[in-house]
């Protein structure tokens, strides 16, 4: 079996970023002192004209974009998920969603998988933040196929989004070909016993563990939902119908992100069993990405383990 | 200017100050003082400075204007219907359900508004965004910002204004309104911002200080800000007013930052205003 690819797909944002750059002249890039980690530099230095390095100043920076999209600009603003979901809400809830401006923000070194920086950088709750802001387009790609389809997908919309990137190189699966569409869940396996719902790098997770429980004699049906907001409810709903079960996964706190979304979605059309896979309600800590994954319940075996237990086997 | 275009410009200035009292009495809410305070101030951007069309508010190469003293909006809204962006029977809709006239601006509802304001510290952010995008389209666009004094004491400020001085911003244009007066008392009790002109100077940029109450002087410091074109210094006119400025009960005091007029205080300041306009045509 050939080795299989592995991208950060902080890595596929950089690229997108360059590979748009070229035909995209009112395209801008923004950063706070991260452009090496967060890979804007990818794009600074095919076009160092159109890439505003702005200190470390998340806030100012969040608003420089919002004014900057009012002059016919495209600003993508980069900095950790920390930084731009946490520390700069308000500014994003204030002068980018509620003017419903053209500002697209790219979120790097989302989740746990952060890995040695610890709890301080590693962000469990920029999806729920981000869905609460009226208007605001909530994504997170499972590889570097879907992530720089994305970002060409954000550019082509009107109005504001935020996508978050990972630190950490995880694999390739889409192929080239793969039509990414915003807004729309993808089914990666078929299934009826269960369906696992994830999103991010907990995405690769999930196929795995689809697979170990078809070989387990268990029907499960994997669904990549890149979207959090808007969230694909009509394809939650049809495997709700058809699988009776649901387990959520995620790199994100148990509270407010995808796991919630779908769980109000069901609340309301169609309740169903639920099991939410994700961070409890607890902080991070240094350590190897990989290891901290596991350590957090984030990897296949648990996603199985807690399928089975959801199916009372 | 000459006499007679000065006159007119204190006319026009007494009927914003009449478009704020009508409108905060119509809204029986609001921020009066900030909005009297900066009157003289939202007339010469509006009707001498800007290079704006009311015909046209979305006009791409205008001039723009960032309140971010947002909560002053009925000081722009006055302005901005004096201009004729909208009809001046709008303002006492101020605030009311289903108004395009939102307590603090909004861009899409109010035709003039070049962006939401209302939370204190991120106008001038935007502004300087803005300033940033006209200079990266190589278009000759002035931005101007106001600000409060007691918003100074917000850090994104600081962080805009380093980001207009290293960016070279010499088409931004920061207005600071220095009427000393915040919600909870005098601001160099809650939080003394001064020395703010060493503060400006020492972030970048070129400072000219004003009455902000006088046409002569206003007309001077924008005067001072397209002759500072080239520099790549970004200018900041920290213009000295008085709270409540133009209706005597309100002059100065801090308790009318977002107090409304009840229909008698009303009344009063609306005949100070029928006074001072009488005073200016003899």
């Amino acid at each position: 079996m050939a080795e299989i690819k592995k991208v950060a797909t902080r890595d596929s944002y950089g690229n997108a970023l360059k590979e748009l750059g070229a035909s995209a002249a009112n395209l801008v890039v923004l950063d706070a002192d991260l452009a090496g980690a967060t890979k804007t530099a990818v794009f600074q230095k095919a076009f160092p004209e159109r890439h505003f390095d702005c200190g470390i100043a998340e806030a100012n920076m969040i608003n420089v974009a919002a004014g900057l999209s009012t002059m016919g600009l495209v600003p993508f603003a980069a900095t950790f998920a920390m930084f731009a979901a946490g520390r700069a809400y308000e500014q994003v809830r204030n002068t980018v969603g509620y003017p419903h401006l053209n500002v697209k923000i790219g979120a790097t070194h989302g989740g746990i998988s952060v890995g040695e920086d610890g709890a301080s950088h590693q962000c469990c709750e920029d999806f729920a933040l981000m869905r609460t802001i009226p208007g605001m387009t909530v994504m997170c790609p499972a590889d570097d196929v879907e992530a720089r389809k994305m970002v060409k997908a954000a550019y082509e919309m009107t109005g504001p989004v935020y996508m978050r990137f990972g630190r950490a190189a995880t694999p390739v699966f889409h192929a080239e070909d793969y039509d990414f569409q915003i807004g729309r869940g993808e089914v990666l396996q078929d299934g009826t016993d269960v369906a696992i719902i994830a999103n991010g790098i907990m995405v690769p997770e999930a196929i795995e563990a689809g697979r170990a429980l078809s070989e387990a004699g268990i029907s499960a049906r994997v669904i990549n939902m890149a979207t959090i907001k808007p969230l694909d409810g009509e394809l939650v709903l049809k495997a709700a119908r058809e699988c009776g079960r649901i387990v959520t996964v995620e790199e994100h706190s148990v509270i407010g992100g995808l796991g919630e979304a779908v769980c109000s979605v069901l609340a309301e059309n169609c309740p169903v069993p639920v099991k939410r896979i994700g961070v409890n309600d607890e902080f991070g800590h240094s350590g190897p990405a990989g290891e901290l994954l596991k350590a957090f319940g984030l990897c296949a075996d648990n996603i199985a383990a807690q399928a089975k237990a959801l199916l009372g086997r | 200017m000459t006499s007679d275009e000065k006159k007119s410009l204190q006319l026009t200035a007494v009927r914003v100050r009449e478009g704020i009292l009508t409108s905060t009495h119509g809204a029986k809410a609001g921020h009066p003082g900030g909005s009297l305070s900066a009157a003289d101030m939202f007339t010469y951007l509006y009707f001498r400075e800007m290079r704006v069309d009311p015909e046209n508010p979305r006009w791409d190469d205008r001039d723009r204007f960032v309140l971010s003293k947002g909560h002053t909006a009925p000081g722009l809204y006055a302005a901005l219907a004096c201009r004729g962006y909208f009809p001046v029977d709008e303002l006492p809709r101020l605030r009311h359900i289903g108004s395009f006239l939102q307590g603090h601006p909004n861009m899409n509802t109010v035709p003039g508004v070049d962006m939401s304001t209302g939370s204190l510290g991120q106008g001038l952010s935007a502004a300087a965004g803005m300033a940033k995008g006209a200079k990266f389209l190589k278009k000759d666009i002035n931005v101007y910002s106001l600000l409060g004094d007691g918003e100074l004491a917000e850090g994104q400020i600081w962080e805009a204004t380093m980001f207009a001085a290293h960016y070279k911003l010499d088409n931004l244009c920061i207005i600071a309104d220095i009427n000393g007066l915040q919600i909870d008392g005098r601001t160099c009790d809650v939080m003394n911002t001064e020395p703010v002109d060493a503060k400006f100077e020492a972030f970048g940029c070129s400072v000219v200080k004003i009455n902000g109450h006088d046409f002569d002087e206003i007309e001077s410091a924008f005067e001072k800000f397209h002759a500072n074109k080239g520099s790549g210094k970004p200018t900041a006119i920290l213009m000295k007013t008085t709270k409540g400025k133009g209706v005597s009960y309100m002059e100065d005091k801090a308790a009318w930052h977002g107090k409304a007029p009840n229909d008698e205080e009303y009344a009063t300041g609306m005949k100070e205003l029928a006074a001072a306009r009488a005073a200016l045509e003899v």
